[in-house]
């Protein structure tokens, strides 16, 4: 059983309580650092921040509904090599599960970091959070949860959830060494903290956070808000397999797409140094289109669209942890993370895989047995 | 869809396929034009990228054949392959490209008849499913 404890808030401000949790931290010694999402000096804008000094953690804000990036690539990027002390990183439970798959893949380490996850009420697309922020910053966030807690999808009759965030079943921060509660919590009065690993149980009896039970309707909340998210992934799903069940719909569902990659370069799975369709392979002679174009009749340029998200599904939909991180990076507003979760639903089914789910599950292209599969290979006569 | 010749893109082991390809054609076994051969060092070196663009550009169905479990000349790339069909076949139907259309085979050096046979066979089950949709369309 993981312990856990209530931390109060005091002046009933969750963001001002966060920032002193998180500042005690700071005072452990074999702590050097802390990344959380912190407001900015200038503007409203909330993005991950790697803080030494316990005086400027005060901007920490964790629950706002910015979503600016999967930190999971920072977080690679800090534990690819030994940082030369100990990090505590707050993320959000699909950064986790993304660092988790980049592990696998030996793009980052868990060794000096402790992940103190969050309990996750979701997210608004970059834009949709500017609107909603510049209204009243200060607020926004508090704004924001008192909302999204008692079932609100839509702020200010303008902004919504974004899709990803609304079909996303995994709120709790499986993975995490330390978890932030906030569900079922009266979070005006209090948070939760619980320790999950041996490394958030010696960090927790460092902080001296005193054993408490977590309040009974906790799970039930859980529960509840579980249900609401798997009927809206379902529907969704359903709704972008009927846009996209044949070559021509699919065409169709993509034929904004300029061939950019910012969906790529913005997904946290997606690891590759230099992706196949940005190489010579994808560079093609002249003479080459106008031979397409004359098989043909015409051709769609940019080529090759279609083919690179078919491609991107092969490579990183067994991945793909459902961040939404493509549809918040995509200039022309395709429905990516519609489109991605639906067909990576079926690829990890076939796998029976889930990303994130343990470190110890290899990634099923990493590995096969001799005797498996039997059903795709075409019984001799 | 009487005159309809299907187009299939076979990838197929040098060690093994290939040669009983090769064996059938000594042999005077006959099997439709439709296949288009395409030699590769091992079936654990078809990359999905090959079975999609195959796809996209038009082919009616698309044949990996490869050497039967334990015979791979690298040791496992037909285990490999075996994954990579597993992988694609549970893509590809969803965007309407039928499953029917993504082979996976073993056959020997030395199996001949059975190469033409399963040539064959595709053939005509690729005639009755008709045309890929995606052959028309500008779907690159
Ligand atoms: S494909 Fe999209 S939703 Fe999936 S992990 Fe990448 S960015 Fe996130
Ligand atoms: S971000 Fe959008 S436009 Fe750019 S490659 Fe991805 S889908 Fe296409
Ligand atoms: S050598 Fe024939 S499948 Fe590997």
């Amino acid at each position: 059983m993981a312990k856990t404890s209530l931390c109060d808030a005091a002046d009933q401000n969750l963001q001002t309580s966060l920032a002193s949790f998180f500042r005690s931290m700071l005072g452990q010694d074999e702590i050097s650092a802390i990344m959380a999402p912190m407001r900015l000096p200038a503007g409203d804008m909330v993005m991950q921040t790697l803080v030494t000094n316990p005086e400027q953690v005060d901007q920490i804000d964790p629950f706002a509904p910015a979503f600016p990036m999967n930190a999971a690539r920072l977080v690679s990027r800090l534990t690819k090599r030994p940082a030369g002390g100990k990090v505590v990183v707050v993320l959000r439970p699909c950064e986790i599960r993304a660092h988790i798959e980049l592990v696998k893949l030996k793009q980052g380490s868990m060794e000096d970091i402790v992940i103190a996850g969050i309990d996750c009420a979701g997210s608004f697309k970059n834009t949709d959070y500017k609107k909603f922020a510049e209204k009243d910053p200060e607020t926004s966030t508090a704004r924001f949860l008192k909302g999204v807690l008692s079932g609100e999808t839509r702020f200010d009759g303008e902004v919504d959830l974004s899709a990803a965030c609304r079909a996303c079943t995994h709120m709790v921060p499986n993975g995490a060494d330390l978890a932030i509660g906030i569900f079922g919590m009266d979070i005006d009065r209090q948070f939760l903290v619980s320790a999950e690993t041996e490394k958030g149980e010696a960090l927790f009896d460092k902080l001296g956070l005193k054993e408490q039970d977590a309040p009974g309707k906790r799970e039930e909340t859980i529960e509840s808000l579980v249900a609401v998210r798997e009927k809206f992934k379902n529907e969704m799903f359903e709704d972008t397999r009927s846009k996209t069940d044949t070559p021509e719909k699919l065409a169709a569902y993509l034929s904004g797409c300029i061939n950019c990659y910012n969906c790529r370069v913005a997904c946290p799975v997606c690891y590759c140094r230099e992706c196949v369709f940005v190489t010579d392979v994808f560079d093609h002679d002249p003479y080459q289109y106008l031979r397409w174009a004359r098989r043909k009749g015409k051709i769609r340029m940019p080529t090759d669209t279609v083919f690179y998200h078919i491609t991107r599904m092969a490579h990183m939909s067994l991945a793909c942890v459902g961040c939404g991180q493509c549809s918040n990076a995509c200039p022309n507003d395709i429905p990516l993370v519609e489109l991605f979760t639906a067909t990576a639903s079926q690829t990890q089914a076939a796998f029976e895989y889930e990303p994130g789910r343990s470190l110890e599950e290899e990634p099923p292209l990493a590995v096969f047995k001799e005797d498996e599969f039997a059903e795709v290979v075409e019984v001799k006569h | 869809m009487e005159d309809f010749e299907p187009t299939i893109i076979a990838f197929v082991c040098n060690w093994c396929t290939y040669t009983a390809a090769d064996l059938a054609g000594t042999s005077r076994q006959s099997y439709p034009t439709n296949v288009r051969l395409i030699r590769v060092m091992c079936t654990g070196m078809v990359d999905p990228k090959y079975i999609i663009k195959a796809f996209l550009e038009g082919a009616d169905a698309v044949l990996v054949s490869g050497c039967h479990p334990g015979d791979c000349h690298y040791i496992n790339g037909n285990y490999k392959a075996r994954r990579r069909m597993k992988l694609l076949k549970a893509i590809l139907p969803q965007y309407g490209f039928d499953e029917k259309r993504l082979k996976l085979t073993w056959i020997g050096a030395s199996d001949g008849i059975q190469f033409a046979r399963t040539i064959r066979d595709m053939v005509s089950e690729i005639k009755e499913l008709g045309p890929n949709e995606a052959k028309h369309a500008a779907v690159v």
